[in-house]
């Protein structure tokens, strides 16, 4: 391999990549479902590849320190582009696949992008819809051809033209992508990755190949991942969560990255490939827990109390025996029996059968769930960070796992807790900066090198870390009680049938919240009951609907009185949405986070009706449908009073 | 478009059918172009199903002939219309409830399964590298129509509008050079319509292969069809492109109603 010399270290993502090709050429690096047929790629294709679409991109003109903006889903291409542009010394940018045209046009011309790399014909059309507002934008490249044929604009090109025309170029320039690569330094920007902007505008988050090679080496480190492992690639590439897992830490040890055929069948291929190595934002472990109970509830009796009974055992007994700690004999019997009857047919049909450690980030879950997955022999943990962070904070060591804690500092981590509980964290891991932003970046930085999370949290007495909100979000009630609103919305979302919630509070008398019902599973708890319902909107304003809401609520409140300080927040009013909120109306952000002041703004007539003590509320809401076309949802809210529990208060 | 309007395939002249007394066509003549996307409309009991049916040879005219590139068939049959390329679909999908997505495709290659059945039972040698051939190219099917994640599912437990999709998929993997399509949007929400008038423009596209529909929606008819033949009971009222049809007095007193 000319690419790497052997003095050189390993400091980079080409030059591991080089590594690899020489080191494991023949092992299986990437595979894709294509037509039926998982294809691969051993380390030596994937090398050519990128030394295709490295010198490719040289002849076009793109040159070190460039952006380049790669918008499609999780496709080897994809990711060898990143790779390719990196050999340059460029800056990747991947983007959510699912963004509206407008999205992108304020990260393209942020970003000052002369190349974009996309998937297929569907992108291509939203990069053409804005393209008389990008001055920059000189080449497009696709990956997939179906449906090009009649696009004759000469600045969009094929992405093989492109890896033909490098295979030409290195033939000419042998030693270019050599000297590419060695002049490529560590503390260059290996990736730009956009934040998903809870607040204001995306930043773009400036990341070394330092930092991303530092956390990916540590977390290979901390659970003994090795070059043997199989991950499924199948979330958003712009998401920092997949740079870690599917890219850094891929190339850091060298194991396979496998791309699903496409979004709808995720569950096939996860089956299929049988990851070791599994990395899951909570909602899919929620949704695969759903669609279990949903179809156990329509298997046979006998199957049912097989079922129920060996659960029992394991949310008995499972998890400690994950974490290997004494366990009775009697239980332990119970238990491998129900590995043969339940567990491991379970595990099979999730296809999470070979997983070694499986990861959850990114938002709170579920106490039941994440027990759920560990006592059938799943080890599920958690960890802690974000994109400024290279998502590597904390980590959940094997056997120490607390359900509401994310874990220790990871190793190289530094964390600390500021006075008003905000979440401190310095090492290798951190940002560079955030691009054109150095006013955020100095805000984002303190005088000491720590980076703000911007999260509040404390440490428990075994050193573990706990998360309670975000900082700005902390607020006080109108009688100064402490006012966590993501901590209500957490429990509330750990309800299956409340899909979002929203609650208000910030310096008033009493808490409120918005609910977004569930439709999968308060649907079928509707079929069963035999309410008849056509839709969302009809269904959402159900009275009997609203009495399972009331009920998770109570259960809630009946919560938070134990929870001392946290007990003023107990839930007086609230109401279910008649829509669901949507990223396309900008409700929630792509990664599905509440935009609660958006929210709170857009519904303020809501909000004032929940406060003013009104037992219902007329809205009309404009909304945007998928295809792009705009239509409104109007409705009569309902609005409930829910039983709050007097607080113990100490004999003053 | 790189798609050109080629000469006349497809000629039928001055056919009739009758079942008994009823006529159900009488001395209907119209043609169809290579490439070109053919509609057929008309109100209930037009004649439209009883064309497509005498299309492919399930119904024989009492009179009147079919020229199929120059050939003349004074009959028509099933077979020999396959044979000659033409396939097509189903007002109620005709499909294989109990079997799987892939397995009916694949039952649209069987006219092209060259390998004996003793051969295929042992799936030996030849059939072997047959099968597997054929499977690819029902693959190809699956990709071009979007449906891999219902790939192994039993068709009956399939949402309608899926399940046409998988009968269009069937008639493709026959590689047809004339495709007729009998109702491909009957029964369909919008989104469904859509998708499926983007797989009937495609296949027409990218395959070039002909297209002979027949449809209720007149949006869809007037947006995807180059020309449009009008029938009612058993007569041809009108034969034109989109907006002749549309302007067509008869046509708009026969079909549209008066609130068009």
């Amino acid at each position: 391999m000319p690419e790497l010399a052997s003095t050189q270290a390993l400091d980079t993502f080409p030059r591991l990549l080089f590594h690899h090709a020489q080191v494991r050429a023949s092992k299986t690096a990437m595979r894709e479902k294509d037509l039926g047929i998982w294809q691969c790629w051993t380390w030596l294709e994937v090398a050519a590849e990128v030394r295709a679409l490295a010198c490719g991109l040289a002849e076009m003109g793109f040159t070190r320190g460039e952006n380049l903006a790669i918008v499609g889903d999780n496709r080897p291409r994809m990711y060898m582009m990143m790779a390719a542009v990196q050999c340059l010394g460029g800056v990747p940018v991947p983007l959510y696949q699912d963004a509206v045209a407008n999205e992108l046009l304020f990260v393209l011309l942020d970003g000052e992008i002369r190349f974009v790399f996309v998937e297929d014909q569907e992108q291509v059309d939203k990069v053409l819809e804005i393209q008389a507002q990008l001055p920059h934008l000189e080449h497009l490249f696709y990956d997939d051809a179906r449906g090009m044929r009649h696009y004759t604009q000469a600045f969009i090109h094929d992405v093989r033209e492109l890896m033909a025309m490098g295979k030409i170029h290195h033939r000419n320039h042998p030693d270019l992508l050599a000297e590419a690569i060695a002049s490529g330094h560590a503390d260059d920007v290996s990736v730009m990755l956009y934040t998903s902007g809870t607040t204001g505008k995306p930043k773009g988050v400036r990341l070394t190949h330092r930092a991303f090679i530092a956390a990916a080496q540590g977390g290979v480190d901390f659970d003994d991942l090795t070059d043997s492992e199989d991950i499924l690639s199948y979330l958003p590439m712009a998401w920092v969560g997949d740079h870690l897992f599917s890219y850094a830490q891929a190339m850091v040890a060298g194991f396979t990255i496998n791309c699903p055929e496409s979004a709808e069948t995720v569950m096939n291929d996860l089956r299929e490939i049988g990851p070791t190595y599994y990395f899951a934002p909570p909602r899919v472990f929620e949704n695969l827990l759903t669609q279990v109970m949903i179809r156990m509830e329509d298997a046979s009796r006998v199957k049912q109390k097989m079922f129920h009974y060996f659960m029992a055992v394991a949310r008995r007994c499972g998890a400690e025996i994950l974490d290997q700690r004494p366990v009775g004999l009697a239980d332990r019997l119970r238990y491998a029996l129900g590995r043969m009857l339940v567990y491991g047919p379970l595990k099979n049909v999730l296809g999470m059968s070979r997983i070694r450690v499986a990861y959850t980030a990114g938002a709170a879950i579920g106490p039941d769930l994440f027990r759920f997955y560990r006592s059938i022999g799943i080890n599920l943990k958690q960890l802690y960070g974000q994109t400024e962070t290279c998502a590597y904070v904390c980590l959940q060591p094997d056997g120490q796992i607390k359900f509401d804690s994310v874990g220790r500092p990871a190793p190289g981590v530094e964390v600390r807790i500021a006075e008003n509980g905000e979440i401190l964290v310095k090492g290798a891991m951190l940002l560079k900066e955030y691009y054109r932003r150095p006013d955020a970046t100095a805000e984002a930085i303190n005088a000491d090198g720590y980076f703000m999370t911007g999260d509040a949290g404390l440490f428990d007495d075994d050193g573990h870390l706990k998360i309670i909100d975000r900082a700005k979000d902390v607020g006080k009630l109108a009688n100064g009680a402490m006012y966590a609103p993501n901590y209500i919305e957490n429990k509330l979302k750990f309800f299956q049938h409340i899909k979002e919630a929203v609650v208000f509070g910030d310096r008033r008398t009493m808490v409120c919240a918005f609910v977004n019902i569930d439709i999968g599973a308060v649907g079928n708890w509707a079929e069963r009951r035999g309410i008849a319902y056509s839709g969302y909107t009809d269904l959402a304003a159900k009275p009997e609907v609203y009495g399972l809401i009331e009920e998770c609520i109570e259960q809630v409140n009946r919560e938070l009185v134990g929870e001392g300080v946290l007990g003023d927040s107990q839930i007086h009013r609230f109401l279910i949405l008649h829509k669901e909120l949507d990223p396309d109306d900008d409700e929630l952000t792509r990664t599905r986070k509440v935009r609660r002041n958006f929210v709170a703004e857009k519904y303020a007539v809501l909000i004032e009706a929940l406060y003013a003590g009104r037992q219902s509320q007329f809205i009309e809401t404009a909304v945007k449908f998928e295809d792009g076309r705009q239509g409104k949802v109007a409705a009569d809210l309902v609005i409930r009073d829910v039983r709050t529990f007097p607080l113990a208060r100490k004999a003053a | 478009m790189s798609r050109e309007i080629g000469e006349v395939i497809l000629d039928l002249k001055n056919v009739s059918l009758a079942f008994g007394g009823v006529k159900a066509l009488t001395d209907i003549s119209f043609d169809v172009r290579e490439h070109e996307i053919r509609a057929i409309i008309g109100p209930n009991g037009a004649g439209k199903s009883s064309m497509l049916n005498v299309i492919n040879g399930v119904y024989r005219p009492q009179q009147g002939e079919i020229v199929l590139r120059g050939r003349r068939f004074a009959r028509m049959n099933p077979y020999k219309a396959a044979q000659a390329g033409i396939s097509r679909t189903f007002q109620n999908i005709a499909l294989f409830k109990g079997m799987s997505v892939i397995d009916n495709i694949m039952t649209g290659r069987n006219l092209k399964i060259r390998t004996n059945l003793l051969l295929q039972a042992l799936w030996w040698g030849p059939a072997r590298r047959e099968e597997l051939a054929h499977r690819a190219k029902v693959e190809e099917v699956i990709d071009f129509l979007e449906i891999q994640h219902i790939r192994k599912t039993p068709v009956g437990r399939l949402p309608y509008g899926l399940q046409k999709r998988v009968d269009l998929g069937r008639a493709l993997a026959m590689e047809p050079s004339i495709l007729l399509l009998d109702e491909p949007m009957a029964g369909m929400n919008v989104e469904e319509k859509q998708d499926m008038c983007r797989f009937i423009l495609d296949v027409n596209d990218q395959f070039g292969t002909t297209i002979v529909l027949i449809e209720h929606d007149m949006g869809v008819v007037m947006d995807i069809s180059d020309r449009v033949v009008v029938l009612d009971y058993g007569k041809k009222i009108g034969d034109g492109d989109p907006d002749a049809v549309r302007s067509n007095p008869e046509v708009v007193s026969a079909y549209l109603g008066a609130g068009h």
